[in-house]
């Protein structure tokens, strides 16, 4: 009895102590993110850290809710006048931090600025490119006209942050940094940025969009994954992205600790030789003598590879559950995605099989070449689809280098089969057709990371003619067909999409995001009880 | 001396020269920045766009020209990630990593001398035969997996300490200090600790062999003849006299973890030079590794002569010539 009071009292006392300091730490938010943060200038360096800072500090015409579907952002509205001309109404009312109101000749100023950013290593540009100019017809109202039909323009403007021609007229990346003009319409105003190490920020009163919960946020880079992890458990901070998949099992039973995960934007896949016809650098006989022609040629080899591949114990055992195993670029729901399109089994003897049925009954030997610090676990998931090619008859070497030097390799074509990812940025399925598998062609700008150089006339046409479909039914349709043609083909191998994983106090939730991003006005406290 | 020190500066200027073409050369061999640098969107255009905006579209040679002639003027570059000064980018840094730094020694000249000095004098008794025991552990046990465990017991498990990042700071001469503030200091120890670890266990062997050595000198032999209290004997006459090899080694080992603490640095996620380098390898940001590999050759030819001018001092033997 006596020990049930104690007890009791110790409960109540506890439960003050914790409410108390849970009170005066509530308005403060401690977040420790595993990705450097290169510049506060939003259009300095395309780069998915960097565009999370953007979006916490400025706005977007229009922006991705967290399951990557546009919404409108500054702009309420936006339609088609003209084929080649898009109106986007502003929301009104809106100002920058310093009080200047937002106006369409910031929008204007804006789209010119993106592309002079000097030194920049790899410009906001190419989502302003297709604009040929803009036109301000009153203060709430702009119209873009671009070169050709382009229904993928509000896409491309989620990711151009909206700057005031006034303040950030001749800004340099510098001035951004240093906090003179990190100034923008955003939830958060700046309060202190120190490279490599933290951001700062305070909550923006006049926000026009839902309040932070959060008077003040400390936006800490911890590059190490055991250290963000150790700094959480530690009570140091209060959120952590990138969780590793090592310590998952750990923190999913931990009570000190909730874990957030959603189906990401990145699929990890593997790329093959579709370059050459006689003799791939990497394939060989089983008597170590190359072939006279590239079996990756046959859709029935390209067929078994894929087959021999079980992406369920991969995902499960490799991946911790972290991940979606995938027959195609996009998570269901995405635009463009392909109802019923799954991946096959895996299937060592079906693949033994085809590899006969091509005249490869006894194999042949293959090194399959992958990053081993890029993506999650990627030095593990190459190991395994090694041991699975080998179980179906593949003599399979496995090399894994840091991605340093691999992407150079990989884009001067010097492997047969290599293992990438790709994070769709734009949450529709033309960003990866026209990246990984449309035929490189330079003009067009199609093909920049289809390493393999795979080439079918027929998936080009289907997306060129989505490309050009301002008719979002009809466009849906056109990209998926052009899907399930790559796919039936086996252009690539997909092999899984990834789940994003957060850590958090389980005092507060999270609007877990589709597209990787970690900002502060996506974390809340939990609602009582 | 005078001769001495002019010989010193043009082998530095010479290996500085030498550096700077292996770190040109290995990077272009490695691969190109603008491949990791670039968002996978980009088309080839932008490709093209941003490999002539960093000057990679030039010969190898001829970025090196640009590069030596803008050196000579006091311009290092610009980082190709940060767009800033990459001079700058390391300064900024420096504080950091050099209070690390000197935190570690300290700690390593302060627990190391007086246990290597009690080893060296009582070799036969435990407590002597603990510390070198300990000492093996000092040297065997990997930095990282040292630093991991100081954080899940001291931070993690008992709370005592914060795990990680560097804490609030004051800034002195224009640039920023933590061991200056309790929160700062309090953010230092642990990765101090950390790193002085194997400095400690330098120093205690390094003392305790000096010890051993000269307790059996001649001189020492004669002082205490003499009869000279065993304190001044021991202070006095040995002490100085194995101080020599720990001030050579002590100072080595400053240089190395000025430049190189980069293991502890990312485990404490320690926002100092080392951070800075390993992160510039992984983007391969020549401008920042090339000046931060000429800074730290320089920072160790200083070191190196200021061990020999502490030298001369400890030692009346030695001179400096410029033979």
């Amino acid at each position: 009895m006596m020990n049930r009071k104690k007890a009791a009292a110790m409960a109540a006392v506890s439960a003050l102590v914790l409410g108390m300091t849970g009170a005066a730490r509530a308005q403060n938010l401690t977040m420790a993110v595993g990705a450097q943060v290169t510049a506060l200038d939003p259009h300095y360096h395309a780069l998915s850290p960097n565009f999370a800072v953007a979006t916490m500090l400025f706005d977007t015409l229009t922006q991705f809710d967290a399951d990557a579907r546009l919404e409108p952002g500054l702009a309420e509205s936006w339609k088609v006048v003209e084929p080649t001309v898009w109106e986007f109404k502003l929301r009104p009312g809106v100002r920058f931090h310093n009080g200047n109101p937002l106006t369409a000749e910031d929008v204007a100023f804006t789209i010119a600025r993106v592309p002079t950013v000097p030194n920049s290593p790899s410009s906001y540009a190419i989502y302003t490119r297709a604009i040929e100019r803009v036109e301000v017809v009153d203060p709430t109202t702009v119209r873009f006209h671009t070169r050709t039909t382009y229904p993928l323009l509000p896409n491309d403007l989620s990711q151009v942050a909206i700057l005031d021609k006034e303040t950030h007229e001749g800004a340099s990346t510098d001035d951004f940094n240093s906090g003179k003009v990190a100034i923008g319409t955003g939830p958060f105003r700046y309060v202190n940025f120190r490279s490599g190490d933290r951001l700062e920020l305070e909550r923006n009163d006049a926000y026009w969009g839902p309040k932070p919960d959060w008077a003040k946020v400390n936006y800490r880079i911890v590059v190490n994954d055991s250290a963000r992890t150790a700094g959480l458990l530690a009570g140091d901070v209060d959120f952590i992205d990138q969780v590793p998949t090592s310590d998952l099992a750990t923190l999913r039973r931990d009570n000190r600790v909730r874990v957030a995960e959603k189906d990401g934007l990145r699929i990890i896949f593997l790329a093959l030789d579709h370059m050459r016809k006689d003799g791939s650098p990497f394939i060989t006989g089983n008597d170590g003598k190359p072939l006279d022609k590239n079996p990756l040629q046959d859709l029935r080899v390209r067929r078994a590879l894929s087959m021999a591949i079980d992406r369920n114990a991969i995902a499960a055992r490799v991946m911790e559950g972290a991940a979606q195993p995938s027959g195609q670029f996009l998570s269901e729901g995405a635009f463009g995605y392909v109802p019923g399109l799954e991946p096959p089994k895996g299937d060592a003897d079906a693949a033994k099989k085809l590899l006969a049925e091509a005249g490869y009954p006894n194999g042949f030997h293959i090194t399959l070449h992958g990053p081993n610090d890029r993506y999650i676990n990627d030095g593990r998931i190459i190991q395994a689809i090694g041991q699975f090619w080998t179980r179906a008859g593949l003599r399979t070497t496995v090399d894994a280098q840091p991605w340093t030097t691999y992407i150079s390799r990989a884009g001067k074509q010097e492997f047969s089969a290599f293992l990438v990812g790709w994070g769709t940025s734009s949450g529709e399925a033309s960003s990866p057709l026209r990246a990984l598998v449309a035929s490189y062609n330079r003009d067009k700008g199609y093909g920049t990371s289809n390493r393999g150089r795979y080439s079918n006339p027929e998936v080009d046409a289907k997306l060129e003619a989505a490309l050009r479909e301002m008719d979002d039914e009809k466009r849906e349709k056109l990209l998926q067909e052009a899907t399930q043609i790559a796919m039936d083909d086996v252009g690539i191998i997909p092999i899984h999409i990834q789940k994003n994983v957060w850590a958090m106090r389980p005092t507060l939730r999270h609007d877990s995001r589709a597209d990787e991003l970690t900002r502060a006005q996506d974390v809340h406290p939990a609602a009582a009880n | 001396m005078a001769v001495y020190l002019l010989r010193r500066l043009l082998q530095s200027a010479l290996v500085m020269l030498a550096m700077s073409v292996i770190v040109f050369i290995g990077i272009y061999a490695i691969g190109n920045p603008v491949e990791i640098l670039i968002s996978p969107e980009a088309d080839q255009m932008e490709r093209e766009r941003a490999i002539r905006a960093l000057g990679l579209d030039l010969p190898l040679w001829m970025q090196y020209l640009s590069f030596l002639k803008n050196a000579l003027q006091g311009d290092l570059g610009r980082s190709f990630v940060f767009n800033e000064p990459a001079l700058q980018l390391i300064l900024q840094r420096m504080p950091a990593t050099l209070e690390l730094a000197f935190g570690a020694t300290f700690i390593a000249l302060l627990v190391g001398l007086p246990l290597g000095l009690y080893a060296g004098l009582k070799p036969n008794s435990f407590g002597a035969k603990t510390v070198m025991a300990g000492s093996i552990l000092g040297f065997s046990l990997p930095t990282f997996w040292v630093g991991l465990m100081m954080i899940m017991v001291f931070a993690v498990q008992l709370g005592w300490l914060p795990s990680t990042g560097r804490g609030q700071t004051v800034e002195v001469l224009g640039l920023r200090w933590s061991f200056l503030t309790w929160d700062g200091l309090q953010h230092l120890i642990m990765p101090a600790m950390n790193l002085a670890l194997f400095k400690i266990s330098l120093v205690i062997r390094l003392t305790r062999a000096g010890v051993r050595e000269t307790m059996l000198m001649d001189y020492v032999k004669f002082a205490r003849a003499k009869g000279l209290s065993p304190a001044r004997v021991t202070y006095v006459h040995v002490f100085k006299n194995i101080l020599i090899p720990v001030v050579t080694v002590v100072g080595l080992e400053l240089g190395s973890t000025i430049a190189f603490s980069v293991v502890t640095e990312s485990v404490f996620a320690w926002p100092g030079m080392g951070k800075l380098i390993i992160d510039s390898i992984n983007v391969l940001d020549r401008p920042v590794i090339v000046a931060y590999l000429m800074m730290i050759v320089l920072m160790f030819i200083t070191i190196n002569l200021l061990v020999d001018l502490a030298y001369s001092a400890l030692d009346p033997r030695v001179r400096l010539e410029g033979k």
